[in-house]
């Protein structure tokens, strides 16, 4: 039963989905725009598991010493801090005690963390949690300068939390995504060499593609757009058409077999 | 090891150096690369600039700050344009990190439309950008492909407040927009797989007029789809966008990185050839040898 009921809904859900494309009636799109909310709320749900799955990877990391396992401290106070920054939505004028709120709060994660990986100790950790945590009550009790805000997203309009994504996110991203300049800039070098007919076809290609609009070929210049131009409008086009209705048959089939009940691996078995 | 050898087997620690000494040199330097601008790229513009004063259209700000070089001055030039020319602009994100840089992007523009300009011999004036009546951004939901869907219904499925906590039947602009029908067109700029749900589960299930802004990587891709014509223009990388910033007179960020990428491409070219002249000496030796 427990295999054969999940096969059943998938297949009615699937069918269902397939067949109402084809139904404009009202019923049909009212269960449709209902279905659609339960995805949504499902979906949801998964970011929750998310969360707790970082957690529990993290934790495991420290607890075995891992290489690098120190990083994973920060990574969960990181978690929680950016959390906490959202949720309230404080403009910078009247922080009250908010930043000590904050060092209680990631200190009884810290804590909390602490007492799961050690087997000794355990008391002094979780009593250390304890006292951080009833400094967090206390401190949102009687501190009225600030809020949690957890059924809007007026949290987002945070000055730390735009401050903490403006200039630690956003920089921290380019940086990562910049890097890849480089490895592309070797790989060229490298990968680029007219060994064959195939080879040299591709090195052209891309060197027409990089040059396209290159301003100081003089009269060459409108020659090397139109060859560019026709390159991504011509071979690319019908090689990439040919990989999407590829990729788009495969799509179907695997759908099929899903809806069919022939394949299973999304509940965790073949 | 002879010359030419070296020229094939260079330590890619010189083609870092050399990579990042151009880039700094070209940013540090001042002169202009002269953009030749695509039809893919005219088409969109072309078709933003005949919009009647009052019509809405659809930017799905899709990219995290990983993008931003390419992505973000696409969507500062397309914004300001249509907020200069009166359109209204619905901005949702559907990547994790984006609703920051559609935060910041609204910030941006606003203040800058708060100056006089002129673009194309046309004088703009000064004007507040408002909450709710020029704009919405409905904010970030996960799962894209629901979300896109569930917005062809109603955009109050999906999100029935918008980002700053408003139901989106108090704000002004939205109580004549239902859903896709409503608007004059999307265009999606995206540096994730956002756009292919855009294509096939926006475009494709209730035909609204699509266009796409996409990394410089992922443009070949998408030629498909403006060749079938379900999308109606593409802008590639930080050249699509300088393309854009060119036709609106709006020189901005891409087109003052275009200098940098192009001598970046440069280097890269010029290490390709002597790479290929290594590599052809070399065995036009290995051949003479085994002859003797």
């Amino acid at each position: 039963m427990k295999r054969q009921i999940p096969v059943v809904l998938v297949g009615l859900f699937g069918l269902f989905m397939i067949f109402q494309y084809f139904v404009p009636h009202e019923s049909s799109e009212w269960i449709y725009e209902f279905l659609l909310d339960w995805t949504i709320i499902i979906g949801i749900f998964a970011m929750a598991l998310g969360l707790w799955s970082l957690y529990r990877v993290s934790v495991e990391k420290i607890r075995t010493r891992k290489p690098a396992w120190g990083y994973n401290y920060l990574t969960l106070v990181g978690l929680f801090t950016m959390m906490l920054f959202g949720f309230t939505s404080q403009n910078g004028e009247a922080w009250g005690w908010f930043f000590p709120f904050m060092v209680a709060a990631n200190l009884t994660l810290v804590m909390i963390i602490q007492a799961s990986v050690t087997k000794g100790h355990r008391g002094l950790f979780l009593g250390t949690a304890g006292v951080c945590l009833a400094v967090c009550i206390v401190i949102i009790i009687f501190d009225d300068t600030w809020g949690f805000h957890f059924e809007t997203a007026e949290g987002l309009q945070s000055t730390m939390f735009r401050a903490f994504f403006d200039n630690i996110l956003i920089p921290i991203f380019a940086t990562m995504f910049s890097l890849l300049a480089f490895f592309i800039a070797s790989a060229a070098y490298r990968a680029f060499r007219a060994r064959n007919v195939m080879a040299t076809l591709l090195l052209l290609a891309a060197l027409i593609v990089m040059l396209r609009f290159n301003p100081y070929f003089g009269p060459l210049s409108p020659y090397m757009s139109k060859a560019s131009n026709w390159l991504m409008n011509v071979p690319n086009l019908a090689a990439q058409r040919a990989i999407i209705i590829g990729v788009g048959l495969g799509i179907v089939a695997t759908a099929l077999k899903v809806i069919l009940g022939i394949e299973r691996g999304y509940m965790g078995k073949g | 090891m002879d010359i030419f050898e070296k020229l094939m087997k260079l330590d890619r620690r010189w083609v870092f150096l050399f990579l990042i000494a151009v880039c700094v040199v070209t940013y540090a330097a001042d002169f202009e690369i002269p953009v030749l601008v695509e039809p893919e790229v005219e088409a969109i513009f072309n078709f933003v600039d005949t919009l009647p004063a009052g019509a809405a259209v659809m930017i799905p700000i899709d990219y995290d700050p990983g993008s931003l070089a390419e992505l973000h001055p696409m969507t500062y030039a397309i914004v300001e344009q249509c907020w200069r020319k009166n359109l209204k602009v619905v901005f949702s994100a559907l990547s994790q990190n984006a609703p920051g840089m559609a935060d910041q992007a609204i910030r941006d523009i606003s203040d800058s439309l708060k100056v006089e300009k002129e673009y194309n011999g046309v004088v703009y004036p000064p004007r507040e950008i408002v909450n709710g009546v020029d704009y919405c951004f409905l904010g970030y939901k996960p799962y894209p492909a629901i979300i896109i869907l569930s917005m062809g219904q109603n955009f109050r499925l999906p999100f029935p407040l918008d980002y700053y906590g408003t139901p989106l039947d108090s704000l002004p602009m939205m109580r004549d927009i239902q859903n896709y029908d409503d608007l004059a067109c999307v265009i999606d700029i995206s540096g994730t797989n956002a756009t292919d749900y855009w294509i096939s589960y926006g475009q494709g299930r209730y035909g609204f007029p699509l266009a796409i802004g996409v990394t410089g990587v992922s443009t070949a891709q998408y030629y498909p789809y403006y060749g079938s014509g379900q999308i109606f223009g593409i802008m590639g990388g930080m050249l699509g966008a300088a393309q854009y910033e060119q036709l609106a007179d709006n020189p901005g960020l891409a087109k003052d990185g275009m200098r940098v990428q192009w001598s970046a491409h440069m280097m890269i070219i010029a290490f390709i050839v002597l790479g290929n002249v290594g590599y052809f000496v070399s065995r036009i030796r290995a051949r003479r040898g085994e002859r003797r």
